[in-house]
């Protein structure tokens, strides 16, 4: 589109707006002090895990914790109890951490990407995640295989995400921006959808998932050490 | 909680559909123009006048600013080094500020690369116009928005309705005005002049006709009204094609676009569409990624007083994940001629928190709409003035609209001097002087001198109510003024030499409000 008229009458507005500020001065040179802390606070990375834990369920996300190989029992107990039909995955998420759930399985990739209304009619979607901040009690996708698309963990009702505690949770919000790529869509959740719009009163659930559930995951889920035969494959790829 | 668990799509949520009223949607905002004034609406005296006597009005914004008052000081004092987070704050964005050209042109150029589409608008009428060219272009008729201050500044919603565009507010509280054919109250909750069982009458009376109607039956809980709200809105989210956004933050860096939220409906306005059109103040922008972990801290907290908000977007340019199209419209209307005041700039490094709102006694009497903008409380008293110039008596009347008693200075994140502003901007009526407008040089002629302040002392009752806090807060001004040596030295004096200020004794100005008010807020 053109404008080019607005945007040179934009920046020349700009440059007569700052007359007072010397023509030498580069713009790093406008300090800005960074003495904030990196960190809140002290502690080990078994506390940071229990303060994500503690900071999630404030901000009312159901906290689980595992053992890597607890998790697809878990997964299937909790999509179980939800009822859970129909579930949604990423074309990256471990095959094996649904083996066994009672539910049927739904890729979403890239060719056969889910339209919004078949969104619509999931009942849950299971996700890991690029990190958590223990601090903020915050999870962040980032799109990874095992992430997916953006609307995948939005549009169903209920989303299950996966922290590897060793190795994703950081403390602090500064930890967590520099450890994420700028190019990349990312999604920071920290706890369901809410509103307090009436009369202030806090509602969870209005447009975005109404039930997190977050689980915190001790050792590596990624490798299965034997996945059972006869299991369909989940991981489409593209 | 909502009890409902079921996931049946809307029966009549048929893709396409087309509301029956294209050309003038039901619930229009009365007397809103597309240059963002509010047409026919009173200077602040008259509109403060007829506020304060809303007594349901006033208890309701009174519960409402105190309650978030009290969370956001528990947030804030979670974190040991927020003084340092608000000086960093504020030197990120007067860095922005003084190389606002530099940085523009690295946005555009970043966004450009990552696949975007960047247009410039030097005023409303110009921004509208490039919006609407660009959902003409994708032959839609209907667009979902999430809650952006910079669409309701240049009236972008009735400039889409002239041109036979239906712009759907998603945010529930935007939901709520506009339904109600209402202009929001407040920042953060602008539909906080509604009680419940208002919003279930608009509900009821008023969804229809933009859509899917309110459930049969619809009661005033919160959880019902949500669920009301969700299942409306649903249908628009999964059939729009064209989105229409603001953002919190740009980083010039890298091209990202930031938008934080709690609903999800910036979520699905950001992901689901084919085509995302998002309008920005220039003073959105920051330099660097990095600048985040700055903004990520003292927005939340802040603003909702939280750690987190529940959702922050982040995308740049298109990357295949979400809109195919993204455009991004830079706009100006006032920004520049406010970045030409040495002393008023400040105001552009507001991310929009509404922390000043919340502990602003003049808007707990006066309420968001006696402010005539979009931007209430103590930053649209120094914003409305700097971004239309002082161009009736609503503008001339808003420094007034103040007792000056420091509090939005102490809470503002990014540390802008409100007060100073203020009495800036009362010289600039009383005395006159230079200023720009539109890009131009000009002088504004005197006005009657201290009539504005009068009107709005008379019009709130403040002086009844609470006899001395105006004086006092009028010390406490003096007393800032000396602590802190950047102090505008010209400026201000003319209008503070017309007053008694007396040395007051130095004390933290919580102790201080306690004992001015009598009581604890
Ligand atoms: S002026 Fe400061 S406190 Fe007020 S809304 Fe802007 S950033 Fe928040």
């Amino acid at each position: 589109m053109s404008s080019g008229g607005a945007r040179e009458q934009i920046l020349a507005r700009v440059r007569r707006a700052l007359a007072d500020v010397p023509r030498a001065e580069r713009p790093d040179d406008a300090p800005v002090p960074r003495d904030y802390l990196a960190v809140h606070g002290q502690r080990s990375h078994a506390a940071s895990v229990d303060l994500l834990a503690r900071n999630l369920t404030d901000y009312r996300a159901r906290v689980h914790r595992t053992e890597a190989a607890g998790l697809p029992a878990l997964l299937s107990r909790l999509l179980s109890e939800r009822g859970a039909r129909r579930v949604v995955v990423p074309p990256g998420l471990p095959r094996h951490w649904l083996v066994g759930a009672p539910v049927e399985t739904v890729p979403d990739s890239a060719p056969a990407a889910l339209t919004p209304h078949e969104l619509d009619a999931m009942d849950s979607v299971v996700t890991g995640c690029a990190l958590a901040i223990a601090e903020t009690g915050t999870v962040v996708l980032d799109g990874d295989p095992d992430q997916g698309r953006r609307s995948i963990t939005l549009v169903p009702d209920h989303h299950l995400c996966v922290v590897r505690t060793a190795d994703q949770v950081v403390d602090s919000v500064p930890q967590a921006l520099a450890r994420l790529e700028p190019a990349r869509p990312s999604t920071w959740i920290s706890g369901p959808s809410a509103t307090s719009d009436i009369e202030l009163e806090r509602v969870e659930g209005v447009h975005g998932p109404r039930t997190l559930e977050v689980i915190l995951v001790a050792g590596d889920p990624r490798s299965a050490s034997a996945p059972p035969l006869g299991v369909p494959p989940l991981d489409v790829r593209s | 909680m909502s009890g409902r668990q079921d996931r049946q799509t809307t029966p009549d949520a048929t893709p396409g559909t087309k509301p029956d009223t294209m050309t003038r949607p039901p619930g229009e905002p009365r007397g809103h123009s597309p240059g963002g004034t509010y047409l026919g609406m009173p200077a602040f005296p008259q509109a403060a006048a007829l506020s304060t006597r809303d007594g349901r009005l006033r208890a309701n914004l009174r519960h409402a600013t105190h309650t978030i008052r009290a969370k956001r000081a528990q947030a804030v004092a979670e974190l040991d080094d927020w003084d340092r987070l608000r000086r960093a704050g504020a030197a990120v964005k007067d860095r922005t500020l003084r190389h606002l050209d530099h940085y523009l042109l690295q946005l555009e150029e970043s966004v450009t690369r990552a696949g975007g589409t960047v247009h410039w608008a030097a005023d409303a009428a110009e921004a509208n116009r490039i919006v609407t060219g660009l959902v003409r272009a994708t032959g839609e008729t209907e667009v979902v928005k999430v809650k952006s201050m910079a669409t309701q500044e240049i009236g972008l919603n009735e400039a889409l309705a002239g041109a036979g565009i239906r712009a759907y507010e998603t945010d529930l509280a935007e939901l709520i005005v506009q339904l109600g054919g209402d202009l929001p109250s407040h920042i953060l909750v602008p539909a906080i002049h509604r009680n419940r069982g208002e919003i279930r009458d608009i509900f009821r009376e008023h969804m229809a006709r933009w859509g899917r109607p309110a459930p049969e039956g619809l009661g005033d809980r919160p959880a019902d009204l949500a669920e009301a709200a969700r299942l409306h809105l649903r249908e628009k989210f999964l059939r729009a094609k064209v989105a229409v956004s603001g953002a919190n933050f740009m980083v010039a860096e890298s091209g990202t676009l930031v938008v934080v939220e709690s609903e999800g409906n910036g979520r699905m306005c950001l992901t689901l569409p084919e085509t995302l059109i998002s309008v920005v103040g220039i003073e959105k922008t920051v330099p660097s990624w990095r600048d985040l972990e700055v903004f990520l801290q003292l927005l939340p907290r802040s603003s909702t007083a939280e750690r987190m908000n529940p959702y922050t977007s982040m995308w740049t340019g298109t990357s295949g994940d979400g809109p195919r199209s993204f455009h991004l419209v830079l706009l100006d209307n006032g920004r520049t001629d406010t970045l030409a005041d040495q002393v008023g700039r400040q105001a552009l490094r507001c991310i929009r928190c509404s922390a000043c709102l919340n502990v602003c006694p003049v808007y707990e009497r006066a309420g968001g709409h006696a402010y005539g903008s979009p931007y209430p409380g103590p930053i649209g008293a120094i914003l409305t003035p700097q971004l239309r110039g002082m161009a009736s008596p609503l503008e001339e009347s808003l420094p007034y609209a103040s007792s000056l008693c420091g509090a939005c200075f102490e809470v503002c994140p990014v540390a802008i001097d409100i007060p100073e502003v203020l009495v800036h901007l009362r010289e600039r009526v009383v005395e006159g002087g230079p200023a720009t407008l539109r890009g131009t040089r000009t002088v504004i002629k005197p006005a009657r001198k201290h009539t504005a302040e009068r009107a709005v002392i008379r019009a709130t009752g403040w002086t009844l109510d609470h006899p001395g806090v105006l004086r006092h807060g009028q010390r406490l001004l003096s007393r800032t003024r000396r602590l802190h040596p950047r102090r505008l030295p010209g400026p201000g004096r003319a209008w503070t030499d017309t007053r008694e200020l007396p040395t007051v004794p130095a004390e933290p100005f919580r102790d201080w409000w306690a004992r001015a008010r009598g009581d604890t807020a």
